[in-house]
């Protein structure tokens, strides 16, 4: 379907499609067998000028936003959910910075992240901070010009590989709520390592691993915001990343489309090619239907957070709940379609539907998305009344 | 440094058919590219750029349709492009493009170093390059594999050769043809494509590069086309069997009679 794409959007598809069949797909076993991170396709990436997309021009950005970023991460997701994702995890990375960060934080860290020169992650999650952040453990305490923060991040993507981390950590535990603040943390900080290397179902290639805090000093003047303003930042910056999530099911749908139908054209059973039976012409055709909607809706969700800040909850958390339930049921129809093949590492689908799982539990589950939009609801029927 | 890069427009190789009367190339529906090894000829210009300053200057001799190729080049790192067309110059064999390019290069300011692909993947002769290079008298080097080092007078280049390679110094202004063994294209990047959208296409003609009429397209070519047609195959295969004793004795028995 015809999106009607601007000129220069256009253009972001074509190259983020390039760097995806020439770069992404030849590369997407191998970095799934090896669990390698893709550091030569970031490297194309960033030479492209896609780590800028979102960030505005003024820090050396293109200047875009989350429907930009949008475009780029559907192509990129459309051959590998895990290079995506690494790509992704960059910008979840610097949104803190980009939403709540000081002038001064901004100039010294976007400009290298939009180059792509830098890579950035973001630190929540914890062993006991999951979908419930208020279990935070991680804690910063301010010596003289110093904070000293200890504690232990789980499940950080681009652990590891990044320089540059906005961690989230507890300042004053009787403060509830607001007692959190985020942290820009260098990955050379004294008193800052990373733990092993974790095992994953899928997006096998990218990064995931613990940040360990050990009397970690740093700056004082590496606060983001305002202390005690942790918590806003995460929900605006989580707001503000969803749609990422999404785009990458909508990609990893369409790719799983793509092999189902290529496959069902040239597969001969019962002397005829399978896509010539109404049974697997229906699966191709829900497919197809979910596929298409699920892009109408994040598109239409990420044009929509571009243009209201103050308003992006429900919209966020609608489309990452249905484009990534989607990419998880039309990537297990796409194994049917292949399947004993698709049951086969030499096909890509498989792979797809491993891929598929992470991206109805990351960056919030969907249950939780649905308590998000839920509360949503709540609150707009309540103020229409 | 200034360097010149010449690129071809070619169709694409994955797309080839040859029209069964006339046995030429089916054009018509066939997608064009951007020579591949004109490819990598572009990208050590682009490199050699970001490395020592300067400019790259893409030039074509083709169709007004070359015209999107040039962008493409743009957008790849070429700061300017030319465009070498005129009816005049259809049917140009390599001797007559060779002096239409030349003509048209003489137009441009001086240059240090050219840079072409080694053949183009459609005729496949490679003699532009080195015809070219004779047409201005500047030392050529064929097949470069890697440029090591450059102080802006001389270069010090890699041939790949069969069996190895040659190390050579050469001074410059000079012509290379590059092997796709010297580097890995870059993807055009965003800032790129938009600048190749606005770009303007410097357009030559017969009489802006002063040419001599005569010189030009299927007038000015020596060669003559008679006749193409796909060889037929007529080897004849054996498979041997046995031990490898028995292969070899077999091997050798059927041989003999040639040596």
């Amino acid at each position: 379907m015809d999106y009607f794409l601007s000129e220069e959007q256009q253009m972001i598809v074509d190259v983020a499609r390039q760097i995806t069949e020439e770069m992404i797909v030849p590369q997407r076993a191998e970095l799934d067998e090896t669990e390698e991170y893709p550091r030569d396709i970031l490297n194309a990436i960033a030479k492209a000028d896609l780590y800028g997309l979102y960030i505005p021009e003024a820090y050396g950005g293109f200047g875009g936003g989350c429907f930009e970023m949008a475009l780029a991460l559907e192509q990129f997701a459309r051959g590998c959910t895990g290079v995506a994702t690494a790509f992704a995890a960059s910008a979840l990375g610097a949104y803190p910075i980009l939403i709540s960060g000081s002038d001064e934080l901004k100039k010294k860290y976007l400009p290298r992240i939009a180059s792509g020169e830098k890579l950035a992650a973001f630190a929540l999650t914890e062993a006991n901070a999951g979908s419930d952040a208020s279990g935070i453990q991680t804690t910063a305490v301010l010596d003289g010009d110093h904070w000293v923060l200890n504690g232990t991040k789980q499940w950080i993507t681009n652990a590891g590989e990044a320089q540059i981390y906005t961690v989230i950590a507890i300042t004053d535990k009787s403060k509830g709520a607001r007692g959190a603040t985020m942290f820009v943390v260098e990955d050379t900080d004294p008193g800052f390592s990373y733990g092993v290397k974790e095992k994953k179902l899928g997006i096998r290639c990218s990064s995931t691993r613990e940040l360990i805090f050990k009397d970690c000093r740093i700056p004082k003047d590496r606060v983001i915001g305002r202390v005690g303003m942790g918590f806003i930042t995460v929900m605006k910056t989580l707001d503000q990343s969803r749609p990422g999530i999404a785009v990458l099911g909508v990609g990893l749908g369409q790719g799983a489309l793509d092999e189902a139908v290529t496959y069902a054209k040239q597969r001969v059973q019962f002397g005829k090619p399978i896509i010539s039976f109404q049974a697997v012409q229906h699966i191709l055709a829900d497919m197809a239907i979910q596929v298409e909607a699920a892009r109408a809706l994040v598109y239409s969700a990420a044009k929509h957070i571009d243009a209201h800040k103050d308003d992006m909850s429900k919209a966020s958390s609608m489309c990452k709940v249905f484009a990534t339930d989607m990419a998880m049921k039309v990537a297990t129809d796409a194994v049917q379609i292949l399947a004993g093949y698709g049951y086969m590492r030499e096909y890509p689908v498989e792979k797809m539907m491993r891929d598929a799982k992470i991206l109805q539990i990351y960056e919030g589950t969907n249950q939780i998305q649905r308590n998000v939009i839920g509360q949503e609801l709540n609150k707009e029927y309540t103020r229409a009344s | 440094m200034k360097i010149i890069v010449c690129v071809k427009q070619v169709p694409d190789a994955k797309d080839v058919r040859l029209d069964p009367k006339t046995n030429t190339l089916a054009r018509d529906g066939v997608q064009s590219i951007m020579n591949p090894y004109d490819r990598h000829a572009l990208e050590e210009a682009v490199r050699l750029k970001e490395k020592h300053g300067g400019m790259v200057t893409v030039v074509s001799m083709g169709p007004p349709q070359a015209e999107v190729m040039l962008r493409e080049a743009v957008s790849c790192g070429a700061d300017e492009v030319v465009l070498v067309s005129d009816r005049a110059f259809a049917g140009a064999d390599t001797w007559a493009t060779t002096y239409t390019l030349s003509m048209a290069i003489r137009k441009l300011d001086d240059f240090d170093l050219i840079l072409c692909g080694k053949q183009a993947i459609d005729g496949d002769t490679a003699q532009v390059g080195p015809g070219l290079a004779e047409r201005l008298q500047v030392p050529f080097v064929a097949y470069v594999r890697k440029i090591r080092e450059c102080d802006g007078k001389a270069m010090q280049v890699e041939r790949l050769m069969d069996d190895g390679y040659d190390l050579l110094e050469v001074p410059l202004p000079a012509l290379f043809t590059v092997v796709k063994e010297i580097n890995e294209p870059r993807i055009p990047s965003l800032k790129g494509k938009m600048k190749a959208k606005g770009i303007e296409i410097t357009v030559f003609n017969a009489s802006d590069i002063e040419a001599d009429p005569e010189q030009l397209g299927l007038k000015g070519s020596p060669t003559q086309v008679v006749r193409v047609f796909s060889p037929e195959l007529k080897g004849e295969r054996a498979m041997l069997a046995g031990s490898a004793d028995e292969q070899v004795a077999q091997l050798y028995e059927k041989l003999s009679p040639l040596l």
